[in-house]
């Protein structure tokens, strides 16, 4: 037996993880690492109101974040390639320009 | 007893896999920490009793997406990070207000929520029932996300392909 | 059921078998592979240690064993060092899930011939054999050289392509059996119809096409040939493994045989029917003919991949990718649409 509000303070913290990882890094794909943690976060309360509530709806609910998580995966990742390829840099601080 | 062990040894590995992808400079550090925390929610979920969720989360997440990003990675060959000196508005705003923030909902969620508890394997959630709900209950999303991800496929080439037609090749005499 | 005690001691007793076994198995198929291949190019394979050189595997162990373990200057080391065990680890823990018989009593404990049987087990292996990427992906990357690089880089995205076409091929056997459990898929392939054709997946499931883009995308899977650009040896001197030495490359090689036998196990389990075949005698016979028919299978499946590797040579990089891509893949998909049409028109 293990208390729900547990599974849900884990999830927050993976949460806040992601987000304080999206705010202080500056490599775009470590950016993109810690949207996909701030998902998997959600994806695990998802899982444990699941079962609280015996609603197997919930576990439905964690595929569609998967999709759109490998959605956003491929389209982020194709950017970043494009990106590299004008600006030759990783580093969110130097994509500040409009036009080259 | 078993439950909460096992809840918390990979709630452990999932955190300590969290702060080690904030922690550390190089990118394929960061991804490989993510893999582990993917791998240990895998654990939970087969701890609530989601076991076609779990293995879904290692076949796709863990084995495709995160080998998608540690491809990208090797392909650009992304170095170290550079940092950038830290603001003083965060420092001393930040920090006390994420405290302050996150001890909030620890409170809540522990004093809040009752006493309400999960067994272990609450919800069993065989792949025939999943598929079942899917195709009936939620066929309309289905299909959406799937129109969503032909159109992600599409950018994504368009995207990565190379903007200018390749030269035709010279012929070496 | 068993109490919690017989059953610790019974699993412990079959993982040390089964390991075991699965080894000594790898390095009768590297044996294998030696002689078989030696005798298609004429030649005639080991022959100098034992008896037909059947202790050569030994002599290749202790030799692995006892080379200096070099470490170049210039690699990143954790990763370095993670990533022969990151293989290896994958190849070996998906033989927990494999059934190789049927159920048999062993001093009052009845048991079944498997580590653990889950209803899950297909996607157990999925999933560890798709995680077996992070093995070659990051040795290729932290060696630090550019054939590694190069090696590394081709065997991501090769495995991440044919793995989409292993995973559909996969699913039209599951339709026809509606399960995951590797044994209940076996058990569904039992008896004849039309008198004496076996009712395996192959012939009465009719997953003849799936059994061959699985067959391709497997080679693909284990880097194998005609596949085996991620090492190709007359370009990129042995690709992802180029730097590493010793026990840690005696650990990638040990990684793609056990990958191999992995994938003849279940190949033989889904599309051939796993253990069924003719029993009969004493009930000492009975118990162990199921086992000697699923290893002939294995070994016949290991056997047309010596074949095909002394026979076929190396794929370019864009044909590899435009073969899954644009012809594995839809076959894939109109394979498990055509199943899903049968199945759902008989029901």
């Amino acid at each position: 037996m293990v208390p729900l509000s547990y599974y849900l303070i884990l999830s927050g913290v993976l949460f806040a993880c992601g987000v304080v990882g999206f705010l202080i890094k500056r490599n775009i794909i470590t950016i993109f690492i810690s949207i996909e943690l701030m998902l998997n976060g959600v994806n695990l309360s998802f899982v444990a109101f699941a079962a609280q509530w015996h609603a197997l709806s919930g576990q439905v609910f964690v595929f569609f974040v998967m999709v759109v998580a490998a959605a956003e995966a491929a389209v982020g990742l194709a950017i970043i390639i494009a990106l590299y390829r004008t600006r030759d840099t990783l580093n969110v601080d130097r994509v500040n320009l409009l036009k080259l | 007893m078993l439950h909460l062990t096992l809840f918390l040894i990979f709630g452990a590995i999932c955190v300590a896999g969290a702060v080690n992808l904030l922690v550390q400079r190089h990118p394929i550090n960061s991804a490989l920490s993510l893999v582990v925390v993917m791998g240990s929610l895998a654990g939970e979920y087969l701890l609530l009793g989601a076991e076609f969720v779990a293995a879904i989360q290692v076949i796709i997440y863990a084995g495709a997406i995160m080998v998608l990003f540690v491809f990208v990675i090797m392909l650009l060959n992304a170095g170290e990070e550079e940092r950038a000196g830290g603001s003083r508005v965060a420092l001393l705003l930040g920090v006390p207000g994420m405290t302050i923030g996150s001890l909030l909902m620890a409170w809540v969620l522990l004093e809040r929520s009752g006493t309400q508890s999960v067994m272990m394997g609450a919800l069993p959630g065989p792949p025939k029932i999943i598929g079942w709900l899917l195709f009936h209950d939620f066929l309309l999303p289905f299909e959406v996300t799937s129109v969503l991800v032909l159109i992600a496929i599409m950018g994504a080439v368009v995207l990565a392909s190379h903007p200018e037609p390749s030269q035709p090749r010279k012929k070496v005499d | 059921m068993l109490s919690i005690e017989t059953f610790v001691v019974v699993s412990v007793i079959k993982i040390v078998i089964a390991l075991f076994v699965l080894l000594t198995a790898v390095a009768y198929t590297v044996w294998l592979e030696r002689k078989v291949v030696g005798h298609i190019q004429n030649r005639w394979g080991p022959t100098r240690v034992g008896p037909f050189g059947l202790l050569q595997p030994l002599a290749d162990g202790i030799k692995f064993i006892f080379k200096e373990d070099l470490t170049p200057p210039h690699v990143y080391k954790p990763l370095y060092i993670a990533a022969p065990m990151i293989a290896l680890i994958c190849a070996l823990t998906s033989i927990a899930v494999i059934p190789i018989g049927n159920w048999v009593t062993i001093g009052g404990v009845h048991t079944p011939l498997q580590i653990t049987d889950l209803n899950i087990g297909l996607l157990i292996i999925l999933g560890i054999t798709s995680l077996g990427v992070y093995g070659v992906a990051l040795a290729g990357w932290s060696s630090n050289s550019k054939y590694s690089l190069l090696g590394g880089l081709r065997a991501s995205a090769q495995m991440v392509s044919y793995e989409v076409s292993l995973g559909l091929s996969l699913i039209g056997v599951l339709i026809v059996a509606g399960s995951f459990s590797l044994r209940d898929i076996v058990d569904g392939q039992g008896g004849h119809f039309w008198g004496f054709i076996p009712k395996w997946n192959i012939f009465y499931g009719g997953q003849f096409v799936a059994f061959f883009i699985y067959l391709i995308s497997a080679y693909a899977e284990t880097n194998r040939v005609p596949f085996d650009l991620p090492e190709a040896e007359s370009e990129l001197v042995a690709g992802y493994h180029t730097e590493y030495s010793a026990m840690k490359f005696a650990m990638f090689f040990m990684a793609e045989y056990a990958n191999m036998i992995t994938v003849a196990c279940v190949a033989s389990l889904l599309f051939l029917g796993g253990w069924h075949g003719p029993v009969f005698g004493p009930p000492i016979l009975q118990a162990i003919l199921p086992v000697f028919w699923f290893v002939l299978r294995v070994f016949g499946f290991l056997f047309v991949y010596i074949w095909v590797r002394g026979t076929l040579p190396r794929f370019r990089y864009d044909q590899l990718m435009a073969f899954g891509w644009k012809f594995l893949l839809p076959l894939a998909i109109a394979n498990l649409v055509i199943t899903a049409l049968v199945v759902a028109w008989r029901a």
